[in-house]
């Protein structure tokens, strides 16, 4: 079933590059473990991919100029959170929280989505990856995304 | 519930210029949008319906149907159109692609009888987009 009524909502999507080198491998398993679970990703040598990120935002349309958030400002900012950040870049050796977990594509959507979610025009709904044009990854945060799903990870507080 | 989607594309062009700014202010504001000549998109556009499959026939809705629906309402006000200028549910607004997405759900929604519209996605460019939903609609209920 699906809830009736309720406002219009609309939503704002853009999609930008990078590329970048990783490798998943956790101090937590063994190297064989590493091996096993991660395969030709636990290369040593790393490997990279195209991202493709795609990121949704809402809000209420500004009459005066039709937009929910003037592009210029959410391209400066996905640019400066993020692109400067993590383009031509190793995510494991060069951003900070990849030191912590491993960086796969669910944990780069959460770790994307953290550095974002403060942008000030508009709500950041959600963000979703593509690892590869077969592979995509989605993170909402506390947002609705799709059929409820419980995700376990809740952002509160975690802001550095 | 099941959600189908059918995709079509339309081109046209537009303009984005607010007459209460003046000339500066609409150049600063919108930027090279607001070439008095007007730009153009090839616009692609998914619109998503949810439903339950009907028992005897299997579907959400009848696709042809659908089409001829998106034909009427969405081609033929919209395809190698001047947004601003040839269609009148936009007069008044700037032709963003969240106005447009907004302006063709308001012009779909009535005309779905089966199955429920359920998303308006409109692609201004392969890198910008804008989704059209009713607020708690996606959000699947038990």
């Amino acid at each position: 079933m699906v809830a009736a009524g309720g406002d219009l909502r609309v939503e704002l999507g853009r999609r930008y590059r990078f590329a970048a080198s990783h490798r998943l491998h956790t101090e937590r398993l063994s190297e064989e473990e590493n091996a096993r679970l991660y395969g030709k990703c636990n290369n040593p040598h790393g490997h990279g991919h195209n991202y493709v990120v795609e990121i949704s935002v809402s809000g209420a349309i500004d009459p005066a100029n039709g937009m929910i958030a003037n592009l210029t400002d959410l391209d400066g900012f996905v640019e400066h959170e993020v692109l400067e950040a993590f383009d031509h870049r190793s995510l494991n050796e060069e951003v900070p929280a990849f030191r912590e977990s491993v960086p796969t594509t669910e944990n780069l959507c959460i770790e994307i989505f953290r550095r974002l979610r403060s942008f000030p025009q508009a709500k950041l709904e959600r963000v979703r990856i593509e690892e590869t044009s077969n592979n995509s990854f989605e993170f909402a945060g506390d947002n609705p995304i799709g059929e409820p799903v419980e995700t376990g990870v809740h952002l509160e507080g975690n802001r550095p | 519930m099941v959600l189908l989607t059918r995709k079509i594309e339309f081109s046209a062009s537009h303009r984005y210029d607010n007459p209460a700014l003046s000339p500066e202010e609409n150049r600063r504001v919108f930027g090279k949008c607001n070439n008095p000549h007007g730009h153009g998109h090839n616009y692609t556009l998914e619109v998503t319906v949810a439903g339950e499959p009907d028992p005897v026939t299997g579907m959400v809705l009848d696709l042809s149907e659908l089409k001829k629906i998106l034909e009427r309402e969405v081609m033929q006000r919209m395809d190698h159109r001047h947004l601003n200028y040839e269609v009148p549910e936009l007069a008044g607004q700037i032709p963003t692609c969240e106005n447009v997405a907004r302006v063709i759900w308001g012009l779909l929604e009535p005309k779905i009888k089966q199955g429920k519209l359920h998303r308006v996605r409109l692609y201004e460019s392969p890198d910008l987009f804008a989704d059209c939903y009713r607020n708690g609609s996606n959000e699947v209920t038990k």
